[in-house]
């Protein structure tokens, strides 16, 4: 079979509205050839019905009637793209503070932060905020666009005093790596091909930025493997398989595991994905384990190797808040982490997280967009890792218990920044 | 198939045990999923999955066709063919049965009956009280489909609110929903059409026979070759022409378009999509030819 193997990474863009996010995306996909001819085609003919130009290359992603209306991007767009080595899945993220719990939702997942920055206008603090939000979430690569370079006459020093801006911030917030670009997303340069009008710039582009990106999780070698149970099989003639997704490092046949949250240590009999058989599965798979001892495990329980995580019903937490109401001590709501669902309380909140100075302020309460500290009880046990160490594991959301909506999203632990 | 490794590193096998995982989080979580099931490509796969995700048990859900009454019988083939080979209950909802109810105005033989499915799809949603529904649809399709998530909610009349989509998190899909609302869910979210074709040569799977090339009597109209049959009758001014075509996408006969391509086998197949420079609706799909959100329109109104 000839079919070419690649990886995956996954990307979230960021950055202030009217920076020119979607039209770098669009630039990117255009000159990647990334973009069928008759979509084309759609693009230049909206755009032309709008009087915005033979091509706008945000309407390549702004996909929306409100977006197009009024030319903002409203929630997040995927898009794909794929070089002989690679399969990109592209979260295109709103700017608005308004919208900020879709750029989290593009960015909860992604390996990799590409921000796009005016050049003439600078970090602003809608870019900062995005910035935090997504080391927050555990982002830990960042490419920096620094976009817009023709209206400067591609000035270097402007390039570099936005460049000292990110490396600044990026040293903060911690990222592992930050490359920064100087572009013009609008005419190509330096998006797909190094471009002749920055021969002060030694760098690469951003593609090949992101070509030379670690796809997936970190490093593996500190933690665990986990496996959070989703359902359970019935073998044919009786046994039973936990069937889940695995995250952290590697379970292989054979390995010693343990059962949580009842503690029962057991070893692992088999491995199967779809029912065939397998020696070892490792993080991302969909694995089914069997193991030597028979339990009533089920649905919400953990199977892990060495360092085994935590079980507990009380934990401080990082929230970013996303409901219309604000969220207050005291108050009951349903937690969805992994595989469980509990009814959980808001015990106290020990702060308001100040996303320009990053430090961390008194409040009593947290409104819409905004991210604190607090401690959570719930009614069943949870076993979890800091979500530094598994983004799996110590990621949680929480719900209204009446509208079902999705109100929060927790992560285990506080950022190292704060 | 699946050799050892240390790391997840193909992109076959991350977005393979993605689809997987949501499968199984979304039959654990509600009550009365259905599988919505046409017969075309992408529903092949996401049964494939289906079958993967709960081996070696039954599937815990039935799968459903909104019939429109025009399809090709390549189509039904497969169809009743994949419901036994795959050891699912197969529900078919009849469009014709909502024109003979009187609950969508008959748009005529020749007319499309694409945009009555919404009608006869929230009816069978209602009537089999289900509260999920897990679709075929890629987020590379068309532009009102990538916005939305992978749990996408749907109030107690069908419609999706395109401005007020849940926060949807890592993993963390959050299938909680009210008495009358639902849920669409789309396992193959992230895969792209060339993704579905090296996936269905990698597990050699069976796909009705339109989708390779083979000799057809076709007309051109409105830029595409449509099959002369029971759907499809020439015009005075058009010509039946023989010609060696595959369909790339499959919908009503009446507006589904071939291509002309020599591709009889999968590998053919995959080695044209990769060089391919018109999408698969653009190039087969006149329903969306409409205005450019006319996608959008059609989720909102409840459409798959």
């Amino acid at each position: 079979m000839s079919i070419q193997t690649k990886d995956v990474l996954r990307l979230a863009t960021i950055g202030s509205v009217d920076d020119g996010k979607s039209t770098l995306i669009g630039r990117l996909l255009v000159d990647t050839r990334q973009l069928f001819d008759d979509q084309l085609d759609a693009v230049a003919e909206a755009s032309e019905r709008r009087g915005v130009g033979d091509l706008d290359l945000s309407f390549v992603t702004d996909g929306l009637r409100a977006e197009r209306e009024q030319g903002i991007t409203i929630d997040v767009a995927y898009r794909y793209a794929a070089t002989p080595t690679r399969k990109f899945i592209i979260a295109d993220c709103p700017g608005h503070v308004q919208y900020t719990r879709n750029m989290a939702t593009g960015a909860s997942t992604a390996d990799l932060a590409l921000a796009v920055v005016d050049v003439a206008a600078g970090l602003k603090e809608q870019t900062r905020r995005h910035l935090c939000i997504a080391a927050l979430l555990g982002v830990r690569n960042l490419i920096v666009a620094v976009n817009k370079m023709d209206r400067v006459e591609w000035s270097d020093a402007a390039f570099l005093a936005v460049a000292d801006q990110v490396a600044a911030v990026s040293n903060e917030l911690g990222f592992a790596s930050c490359e920064v670009i100087p572009v013009s997303a609008l005419l190509g340069d330096n998006v797909v091909d190094r471009s002749d009008a920055s021969p002060w710039y030694n760098g690469p582009s951003v593609l090949e930025a992101l070509e030379a990106t670690h796809a997936g999780d970190p490093s593996t070698t500190t933690q665990g493997a986990r496996l959070p149970i989703q359902w359970v099989l019935r073998q044919n003639g009786g046994g039973r398989t936990y069937a889940g997704m695995v995250n952290g490092a590697t379970f292989h046949v054979g390995d010693k595991v343990t059962l949580l949250p009842a503690g029962i240590e057991t070893t692992i009999s088999a491995l199967r994905l779809g029912g065939a058989d397998r020696t070892d599965a490792y993080a991302g798979l969909s694995a089914d384990i069997d193991l030597v001892a028979e339990t009533d495990a089920g649905r919400g329980d953990m199977i892990a190797s060495e360092p085994l995580p935590t079980v507990t019903k009380e934990f401080d937490a990082t929230i970013c808040w996303f409901g219309e109401k604000p969220m207050t001590p005291g108050q009951r709501l349903r937690l969805k982490h992994t595989s469980r669902s509990t009814p959980a309380r808001i015990v106290q909140l020990d702060g308001l997280v100040d996303i320009e100075h990053l430090n961390v302020g008194p409040s009593d309460q947290l409104t819409v967009n905004e991210i604190g500290l607090a401690k959570i009880s719930c009614a069943d046990a949870l076993v979890v890792d800091e979500y530094q160490v598994n983004r799996a594991t110590g990621s949680f959301v929480l719900v209204d218990e009446v509208t079902n909506a999705t109100v929060a999203a927790g992560m285990i632990g506080r950022p190292s920044f704060l | 198939m699946a050799s050892p490794s240390t790391t997840l590193t193909n992109h076959l096998d991350i977005l393979e045990s993605h689809a997987m995982f949501i499968l199984r989080e979304v039959a654990a979580e509600c009550e009365r999923p259905v599988l919505l099931f046409s017969g075309g490509k992408d529903s092949a796969v996401l049964l494939h999955l289906a079958a993967k995700a709960f081996a070696p048990q039954q599937l815990p859900f039935p799968i459903m066709h909104v019939d429109t009454g025009q399809n090709f019988d390549e189509v039904l083939e497969y169809r009743d063919w994949a419901a036994e080979h795959y050891g699912a209950r197969l529900i078919v909802a009849s469009v014709q049965e909502s024109i003979d109810q009187g609950r969508v105005a008959d748009p005529g033989p020749m007319g499309s009956r694409n945009r009555l499915q919404s009608v006869t799809l929230l009816d069978a949603i209602t009537d089999n009280k289900f509260d999920a529904a897990f679709g075929g649809a890629r987020r590379d399709e068309d532009k009102a489909r990538a916005k939305e998530r992978i749990l996408s909610f749907r109030d107690s009349f069908g419609q999706w609110d395109p401005k007020a989509q849940r926060p949807e998190l890592w993993n963390l899909y959050q299938g909680r929903v009210n008495s009358g609302e639902h849920l669409r869910a789309f396992p193959l979210s992230d895969w792209t059409e060339l993704d579905i074709w090296q996936y269905i040569e990698r597990e050699e799977m069976k796909l009705p026979t339109i989708y390779f090339a083979h000799e057809r009597e076709v007309v051109f109209r409105d830029g595409m070759w449509l099959a002369v049959g029971r759907f499809v009758e020439p015009k005075p001014s058009e010509t039946i022409e023989s010609k060696i075509v595959r369909f790339r996408t499959v919908g009503d006969a009446n507006c589904t378009g071939a291509v002309l391509s020599k591709a009889a086998t999968l590998a053919d197949i995959v080695a044209e999509v990769s060089v391919a420079n018109v999408s698969e609706r653009g190039a087969t799909r006149a329903d969306d030819k409409f205005s450019e959100t006319a996608m959008e329109d059609r989720k909102r109104e409840g459409y798959f």
